[in-house]
C-alpha cells in the first residue's frame, strides 16, 4: 500500500469514527423498556408464541407441498 | 469550475476521495495513484494539512476509538436480562416439523418466503433455474411475488419473473441486474420491485436498479467479506444493516451511502444479520457460536445468546413475529430458540441431517422454514 493512499484510509478512519462518536445514545434501561414493550405488545399474535386454535394454522395439516 | 476531459484508462472508486469516477492514472516515485481529476488537483495544492501525519492520524484514531466505547459504556446503567427479570417466563413451546420439502439434489443453500406466506423460493447448489454458476448463494422473493432474485459465485444477481406456466423457459427471460467483483452473498429487494440491494465477497454492499440495471449507490466500509444483509422493516425507512468476515456489523443509510453505525464484539465471522421486527435493533449470528443482540438507540450490543455446549457455528437467524423468540441454526444440525429478552434457551428444534444454512419465519409468523445441507427444506409450526 503507497503512504499517500494509507494516509486518505486513515483519514477517512478517522472522520468516520468522530460521525459515530457524535451519534445520539439512549440509556440501555430505557431502550430496553421498549423492546420488552414492543414483544408483550405483539406477543398475542405470535403464533409461534402461543399457537393458534388447531384448524387455523394452515400447516397443521396434514398436506403436500408442490414444487412450482 | 471548468471542464476537464482526458483519457481515462480506468473507471473505479478514488482512493482518497472513494467516489466512482474516471481515474487519472499517475506515478509518483514509481508508485502508482488512482485518484479522480479533483483529487489530484488537491493533493498538488495542498500537500499535507499542517501538522499532519500517519502517526498522529493513527494517534486520533486510538482516542477517538476510545472515547466511543466509553460514551457507550456510559449509557449501559442496566442488562437486558435484568430488565426482563419481570417477565413471565415462557410456557414450553409445541413446536414440530410439519413438513419437509425434498425437491433439490443438493446442499439448499438459501431460502424465502413470499408475501403471501404459502410459497417461498429456495436456491442450491446445483443448476436449479440454470444460473451458470455452481453455489447460488442468495436468493430472494420481490415484495410482489412476481419475481425472485437469486446469485451467488457467478458474482451476479439476476432477476427472473416468474409465470405458472411449467412449460415456461424461466432462464430465457432472465435478467442479470448486480454485478459485483466476487460473488454474490446476500440480495434483497427494498420496498419495491424496482430497486434490488446485494452483498458480496468483494467487501461491499450496492443498490441496483432492476429495469435499468444501473447502480445507484454502493456501501464501502467492509474490510472483508459481505455475507448478509437486512433491510430495516419500517416503510419508509431507509437503513439496512450488514455483516461481515471482518467481525463487523454494520448500519448504512441507502440514500447517502454512509456507514451510521458499526457493531464490532463477535470473535468470528459474521454469518447473518437479521433486524428486530420494531427495527430498533438487529440481532447477528456468527461462527463464533453466539448469537448477539445490538440496540440501535443504545448504540451497543445489549444481549448474548451462548451456552457452553454450543460450539459450534451459527449460521442464520430470525426473529418470531414479536420478537420475543430468535430461531437460530447451527452448523451442529440444530435450531436453538432463545429467549430474546431473558438471554435463555427454550427449546432446540432437531430433524435435520446436516448443518443449517437458513432459517427464516414466515410473513405472518405461523411457521418457520429452515434449509440445510441435507437437501432439504423443513417447515415448523
Amino acid at each position: 500500500m503507497t503512504s499517500i493512499s494509507n494516509l486518505a484510509s486513515m483519514r477517512r478512519m478517522v472522520e468516520q469514527l468522530k460521525l459515530e462518536a457524535s451519534v445520539e445514545r439512549m440509556k440501555v434501561s430505557q431502550a430496553a423498556a421498549e423492546l420488552q414493550q414492543y414483544c408483550l405488545q405483539n406477543a398475542g399474535r405470535d403464533a409461534l408464541l402461543v399457537g393458534v386454535p388447531t384448524g387455523s394454522n394452515p400447516f397443521r395439516e396434514p398436506r403436500s407441498c408442490t414444487v412450482v | 469550475m471548468c471542464d476537464q476531459t482526458f483519457v481515462a484508462a480506468t473507471f473505479g472508486p478514488c482512493e482518497s476521495c472513494d467516489k466512482a469516477s474516471p481515474l487519472m492514472n499517475i506515478y509518483i516515485k514509481t508508485e502508482a495513484i488512482n485518484y479522480c481529476s479533483f483529487c489530484v488537483e488537491k493533493m498538488a495544492c495542498q500537500g499535507l494539512q499542517a501538522g499532519e501525519s500517519l502517526a498522529s492520524l493513527k494517534r486520533e484514531s486510538e482516542s477517538l476509538k476510545k472515547k466511543l466505547d466509553e460514551e457507550r459504556n456510559k449509557l449501559n446503567d442496566v442488562e437486558l436480562n435484568k430488565v426482563a427479570e419481570k417477565v413471565e417466563v415462557l410456557s414450553a413451546l409445541a413446536i414440530k416439523t410439519r413438513r419437509v420439502l425434498k425437491g433439490h439434489n443438493n446442499k439448499v443453500l438459501n431460502m424465502d418466503w413470499c408475501k403471501d406466506k404459502r410459497r417461498m423460493v429456495s436456491s442450491s447448489q446445483e443448476h436449479g433455474v440454470s444460473l451458470p454458476c455452481t453455489w447460488v448463494m442468495a436468493c430472494a422473493y420481490a415484495p410482489s411475488g412476481c419475481a425472485v432474485a437469486c446469485g451467488g459465485l457467478d458474482n451476479r444477481c439476476s432477476v427472473f419473473p416468474l409465470s405458472m406456466d411449467p412449460n415456461e423457459n424461466l432462464a430465457a427471460k432472465r435478467k442479470a441486474v448486480a454485478m459485483h467483483t466476487n460473488y454474490v452473498s446476500g440480495c434483497t429487494f427494498t420496498n419495491s420491485d424496482m430497486q434490488l440491494l446485494t452483498s458480496s465477497g468483494d467487501g461491499t454492499c450496492a443498490l441496483w436498479d432492476v429495469e435499468s440495471g444501473q447502480l445507484l449507490q454502493s456501501f464501502h466500509g467492509h474490510t472483508a467479506d459481505v455475507l448478509s444483509l437486512d433491510l430495516a422493516p419500517s416503510e419508509t425507512g431507509n437503513t439496512f444493516v450488514s455483516g461481515g468476515c471482518d467481525k463487523k456489523a454494520n448500519v448504512w443509510d441507502m440514500r447517502s451511502g454512509q456507514n451510521i453505525q458499526s457493531f464490532e464484539s463477535h470473535q468470528s465471522d459474521i454469518n447473518c444479520v437479521k433486524y428486530y421486527p420494531s427495527g430498533d435493533a438487529f440481532a447477528s449470528a456468527s461462527d463464533d457460536g453466539t448469537c448477539r443482540f445490538y440496540d440501535l438507540r443504545a448504540d451497543r450490543e445489549v444481549a448474548v445468546y451462548e451456552k457452553d455446549s454450543v460450539i459450534f457455528g451459527a449460521s442464520s437467524v430470525d426473529f418470531s413475529l414479536s420478537g420475543r423468540l430468535l430461531f437460530a441454526g447451527y452448523n451442529d444440525y440444530t435450531i436453538n430458540v432463545w429467549d430474546v429478552l431473558k438471554g435463555s434457551r427454550v427449546a432446540a428444534l432437531f430433524g435435520h441431517e446436516n448443518r443449517i444454512s437458513r432459517v427464516r419465519v414466515s410473513p405472518d409468523g405461523t411457521a418457520l422454514c429452515s434449509a440445510s445441507w441435507d437437501n432439504t427444506l423443513r417447515v415448523w409450526a
